[in-house]
């Protein structure tokens, strides 16, 4: 017992450093979190205190003149909403049907199972620049579309494919198990649970991935800088080229002197949007977490 | 049709579509591939050894060298990461460790919100902001400098929410032994939390690199896009991504397949680093 | 095993009543944790009330009675652990060697290093033995490399742990056994010499063989430690403890039926209730 109080250690230094290291650790991450806080706030007020004197109903609604120094950002719109349209149109139906066959078809670990879902993974990081090539090879030369909405729009559902699927096959994975079994109880075949049960029951989860893959679109420039093209026209039809807001900020920031005005109003309407649709997705989180009663 | 024949119809039209969607990364690479042939047929290691950037649609008519982009590319994103991973650990810990409990959560929406602001803006921002501010230190201020600052931005949201899952993951019990011990806070992050979820951590770090590397157009904004190798980070220089933004609209030829190639070069690079995380993951799973 | 008492006894039972420890039964014990009026509640609902009891120094104090009686909460405010749990608050008074335990002005983390605290399950740290026996130690102000080594070996015989994990001190202390980790886990607390060691029904997580060789642990550590044991097991409190306290759970909430010496409450008990629970071992 002697030579153990020996070597306890009690005897150590009595105020042992570890409670400056703790104060010190605690100021540099306040410090951080202050820093990253201040950071957001600054780009935010900065592009509202520039944008917001730019930014009426009339901006929306007019076409822009002068390069676009000087009107609004109608086609800009129009055309933005006609190239999520095309995406949405190729992307759902085709993430819905991968994510209804990962998830209720085929097993997890299943060769097929693993050889899509790396495959998606691997899509997911490819950078969108590298998109913007595909696009451009395949859409708008091999397939003779030219710099269209509909090449920016394919090229789009490309990008935004492995999250909508990813977020839908985990929608449908939340459904429980009873559903499935009941459905196969009453002797209906595997499709006719998935379209009568459990796409209904996992719609709020499939709505969450649909609007994450429009977040995901709107904030996209590169890939469409070579399919959709950055033409300032209303677009008359699928075929024609139109840029979208995100490409707009980037041209008249970049290419047109004293664009900056209506540059930093453009920005708040696109990140206007994304916000509406992050709210959208807590929204609808909400009501999901409600109707389960969790 | 009888039931057991639509439902066999169903599930091959599904595994179609999921064959359509599990080709399309096939399809890039095949398409990268093919569009870069002339390029590395007519090029080849003129790409490195050629005495500058004057592309022009025949092989013979310019010089090709895309070393600086490939250095631009390697510095800019090497300096995010250097100043995003440390920050967004940070944040990271102190969602998890040490605001209270209303803070964290305002904290970690607002780096959600972070994660949500579009590259554009991110480089708008950078080109009206920071740019002047850096130029008044020495102009011109559209640097290598300004685009670190610019991505180290962007993908601190990623290291950050990231992380912060896998510290979330470290089991209380953990944690629950640490406090029995009487070790401090700092303690047992260090101790306890941070190897415990290093795995996780380290893949953060490597998904973050994987967006600075492709990152465009916040790039081309403030980087200035001088082709040259900076002699300093407050010199401008140009990234590969941004060599294939402000070319591709007008290259033809030998240099569109050059500019092709380098986009095969970022999806390589990517790619690697995609395997790295995926690897790292499994290593993990191995273990639990 | 264990017979439950009549309904109409528990009713009849006043939780209020809070015997303490005969300290005419034995002179030479005296306390050096003390709980006064000790009423634990997780976010409004009352898990404890009013429970006053002293630990003897040196002794090994048992805790037992059903489950949810409030036995581990009991055990985890005497260190403090119950401030883990956000909702949990303490109120009373808990004095460790007269000095408080409660408040704000407690250094929470001096205060657990006197006072260990070993788990229900195993809960040894993701990293090596050696990582687990020695960064404690470096986090308490151990900095001597060679020192740490030493108080890792010594710690380690004590548990009888050595001769099984030398060769392998620097392999995941995860790969040990359930009973093995559990040994880890005494041997870290032991290392930082606490005065008081809570242990939470530390074998009821092992296998009969892992668990025989705990028991004997804790009785090789009688004298060197004051040791306060939850247990559900009464043959091993009826072994090894030197005082005993009976936890009931009245609608739900824990009081504290009976203390004393383990010896006087199994065969001369003041209350009807452990008449009733500790014959249950003979039944």
């Amino acid at each position: 017992m002697t030579t153990r109080e020996a070597t306890a250690p009690r005897g150590a230094s009595a105020a042992p450093p570890r409670r400056r290291g703790d104060r010190l650790a605690a100021i540099l991450v306040w410090a951080v979190a202050t820093l990253v806080a201040g950071v957001l706030l600054w780009i935010v007020l900065d592009l509202l205190r520039h944008g917001l004197v730019h930014l009426g109903h009339a901006f929306l609604l007019e076409a822009p003149r002068d390069a676009g120094r000087a009107g609004g950002i109608a086609p800009v719109l129009a055309t933005t909403g006609l190239i999520l349209a095309v995406t949405l149109a190729v992307a759902v139906p085709l993430g819905l049907a991968s994510a209804i066959l990962l998830s209720e078809f085929i097993r997890r670990g299943s060769a097929f199972a693993q050889f899509v879902r790396r495959s998606l993974e691997v899509l997911a990081g490819v950078p969108s620049i590298v998109f913007g090539l595909f696009g451009n090879a395949l859409f708008v030369h091999y397939f003779g579309m030219g710099y269209s909405v509909a090449a920016g729009g394919l090229t789009l559902a490309c990008m935004v494919l492995p999250l909508f699927v990813r977020a839908s096959e985990e929608a449908l994975r939340a459904v429980p198990d009873d559903y499935r079994r009941a459905a196969a109880g009453l002797g209906l075949t595997r499709f006719a649970a998935v379209r009568s049960v459990l796409l209904p029951v996992a719609l709020p989860g499939i709505l969450v991935a649909l609007v994450l893959s429009v977040g995901r679109a709107l904030a996209e420039a590169a890939a469409l800088l070579f399919t959709s093209g950055y033409v300032m026209r209303m677009p008359e039809s699928l075929a024609d080229s139109g840029r979208t807001l995100a490409i707009h900020v980037y041209e008249l920031a970049m290419n047109v002197p004293g664009g900056e005005g209506n540059a930093y109003a453009t920005a708040i309407v696109l990140l206007g949007l994304l916000l509406l649709i992050n709210l959208g997705t807590a929204l609808i989180g909400r009501h999901v977490l409600v109707r389960t009663g969790e | 049709m009888s039931p057991a024949r639509t439902e066999r119809a169903v599930v091959w039209s599904l595994r179609g579509a999921a064959l359509a969607a599990a080709a399309i990364v096939g399809l890039i690479v095949a398409l990268l591939l093919v569009e870069s042939i002339p390029a590395i047929r007519n090029l080849a290691l003129r790409l490195v050894t050629d005495s500058g950037w004057y592309p022009a649609p025949a092989a013979t008519d310019g010089s090709f060298r895309i070393t600086p982009m490939v250095v631009g590319t390697l510095l800019i994103t090497a300096g995010a990461v250097v100043i995003a991973a440390p920050l967004g650990l940070a944040s990271a810990l102190f969602c998890r460790f040490f605001a209270p409990p209303g803070v964290a959560a305002i904290y970690r929406r607002l780096v959600e919100l972070l994660a949500g602001i579009p590259g554009v803006i991110y480089g708008f921002w950078g080109l009206v902001v920071l740019v002047p501010l850096i130029s008044a230190l020495r102009p011109p201020g559209a640097s290598v400098l300004t685009a670190i600052v610019v991505l180290a931005l962007m993908i601190l949201p990623t290291v950050a929410l990231l992380s912060e899952s896998a510290l979330r993951d470290v089991p209380q019990r953990h944690l629950q032994a640490a406090a029995a011990l009487g070790l401090s806070r700092w303690g047992t992050i260090a101790g306890v939390a941070l190897p415990a979820a290093r795995s996780g951590i380290v893949t953060a770090v490597i998904l973050a690199t994987g967006r600075a590397i492709g990152e465009t157009l916040a790039v081309v904004m403030v980087v200035g896009n001088i082709v040259q190798i900076p002699s300093s980070l407050l010199q401008p220089a140009r990234a590969l991504t941004g060599n294939i933004a402000l070319e591709m609209g007008y290259a033809s030829g030998d240099h569109r397949s050059a500019l092709f190639f380098s986009g095969l070069i970022l999806l390589v690079l990517v790619m690697l680093l995609t395997a790295l995380a995926a690897w790292l993951r499994g290593d993990e799973h191995d273990h639990a | 095993m264990e017979t439950e008492p009549p309904l109409e006894r528990a009713e009849a039972f006043r939780p209020w009543h809070t015997p303490s420890p005969r300290e005419d039964c034995c002179p030479a014990r005296r306390p050096i944790l003390r709980a006064l009026d000790v009423t634990v509640s997780y976010g409004g609902t009352t898990a404890l009330r009013n429970v006053s009891l002293g630990i003897n120094r040196g002794c090994i104090t048992a805790i037992v009675g059903p489950s949810g009686c409030g036995k581990s909460t009991f055990l985890m405010s005497l260190n403090r652990m119950t401030d883990l749990v956000g909702s949990a608050s303490v109120i009373g008074d808990i004095r460790l060697d007269e000095q408080p335990v409660l408040g704000d002005a407690v250094d929470l983390l001096a205060l657990r290093r006197r006072v260990g605290l070993i788990a229900q399950r195993p809960n040894p740290f993701p990293l090596s033995i050696r990582r687990n026996m020695t960064f404690p130690l470096r986090e308490h102000g151990v900095r001597d490399r060679a020192r740490q080594t030493e108080i890792m070996e010594e710690c380690l015989h004590r548990v009888g742990l050595w001769t099984e994990v030398r060769d392998r001190l620097d392999r995941p202390a995860l790969g040990l056994s359930g009973g093995q980790q559990q040994r880890l886990c005494l041997a870290r607390a032991l290392a930082l010499e606490p005065e008081v060691l809570l242990l939470d029904e530390p074998c009821s997580a092992l296998d009969p063989m892992a668990s025989a060789i705990i028991e004997g642990l804790i009785e090789e550590l009688r004298g060197r430690y004051t040791i306060v044991i939850v247990t559900h097991n009464l043959a091993q409190a009826r072994r090894i403890a030197d005082d005993m306290a009976l936890f009931w759970a009245t609608d739900g909430v824990g009081t504290l039926v009976e203390a004393g010496t383990a010896e006087q409450l199994f065969t001369r008990p003041c209350e009807a209730l452990t008449r009733a629970y500790v014959s249950g071992m003979r039944g």
